[in-house]
């Protein structure tokens, strides 16, 4: 897209968010399309590790529409970007941390209390 | 030179943004200086809101993954009988468009408020309501039938407990969004079309909103990815 970088011109309060309708229109239809491709993946039943990748992918590309064009990160001061944007990604860490615990509670559960609890 | 190009655009484009970004950085006072305030203030909301619902799925996803009895699966619980025909997941389809229409209509209404078009937001603002309401009928429709299913926050007959407790501890704190949302939404309007941002010449309140709105479908394009999908 042929948008210039935020410039404190076209971020003053004063000034607004200045596109054309065409532009929110082509964002909604890209986002109906993605929805309904992430629908089959289910309806068509893709297994293993394509559906996964398949789904990850639609949401991050829905997410990164809905951000940068909806919500107008594209054109904010590249400091409030960063300030919004990093700290979600340290959170990670904390998924990585309780995917392990999870696994431990997993097999603690299935060694010593039969399957159950 | 064959990096001659490369050059080029690292001193034209890329220093100066690292140099915006660090100024703006260490100085104080200056990150949000150049943001409307109503504005940033809206942002570090919505990043606490970010952290809470990333609590939630990464609670869901642990709860999951550490479950011995079988996990329900999605795309039969939320199916529904059309024509004799049981279509998986249908429902939680439409609700994904529902809300991804009332975004649409959002920003656009977004746009003619700064177009200083008070109608045209006005009546932008309550169809993104409308839309909305719609999700949350759905919703209640869904809790309804998982309810006389016998689905609790306790216990699930269809298997692991923990299914009705990240079932109605997201979707339900979602819902509450999406209320609150069209609460906002039904009072901006209300606002716009009695000409209250006109007098102040400031209709960032309509963007504020928006970003608020975005945000709940935001959200939810990881509940369906992550919750129905998985």
């Amino acid at each position: 897209m042929e948008h210039e970088i935020a410039s404190p011109e076209t971020t003053a309060a004063h000034e607004g968010q200045q596109h054309p309708i065409s532009l929110y229109l082509k964002v909604w239809g890209y986002l109906f399309l993605l929805s309904a491709m992430s629908y089959m993946v289910d309806y068509v039943q893709i297994q293993g590790i394509v559906r996964w990748t398949l789904i990850i992918l639609f949401m991050l590309l829905k997410a990164g529409l809905i951000l940068s064009i909806f919500m107008h990160l594209a054109w904010e001061r590249l400091s409030l970007i960063y300030a919004i944007l990093v700290p979600p990604l340290l959170l990670l860490v904390l998924v990585r941390i309780m995917m392990v615990e999870a696994d431990y509670a997993f097999w603690t559960r299935a060694i010593f209390m039969g399957g159950g609890g | 030179m064959s990096n001659s190009l490369s050059d080029k655009r690292d001193r034209e484009i890329i220093t100066p943004s690292l140099r915006e970004i660090a100024a703006d950085w260490s100085a104080d006072q200056e990150v949000f200086r150049h943001t409307h305030w109503g504005k940033a203030m809206m942002w570090i909301f919505l990043l606490s809101d970010t952290f809470i619902f990333s609590c939630f799925l990464t609670g869901y996803m642990t709860m999951r993954s550490s479950a011995t009895l079988p996990w329900p699966n999605a795309a039969e619980v939320f199916a529904l009988n059309i024509g004799g025909q049981d279509i998986p997941l249908i429902l939680i389809a439409i609700m994904t468009f529902v809300l991804i229409s009332s975004s649409g209509t959002m920003a656009m209404a977004v746009n003619f408020g700064y177009r200083r078009d008070r109608r045209k937001t006005a009546k932008l603002m309550l169809l993104t309501a409308v839309f909305g309401l719609m999700f949350v009928g759905m919703q209640a429709f869904e809790w309804t039938k998982l309810i006389h299913e016998g689905v609790r926050p306790w216990s699930n007959p269809m298997g692991a407990p923990q299914f009705g407790a990240s079932f109605f501890m997201i979707t339900g704190f979602h819902g509450l969004h999406v209320t609150c949302g069209v609460i906002l939404l039904l009072i901006i309007a209300f606002k716009v079309a009695r000409g209250h941002y006109d007098r102040t010449g400031d209709y960032s309140a309509v963007e504020i909103t928006g970003l608020y709105w975005h945000f709940v479908d935001l959200v939810w394009v990881f509940i369906f990815a992550l919750f129905y999908l998985w």
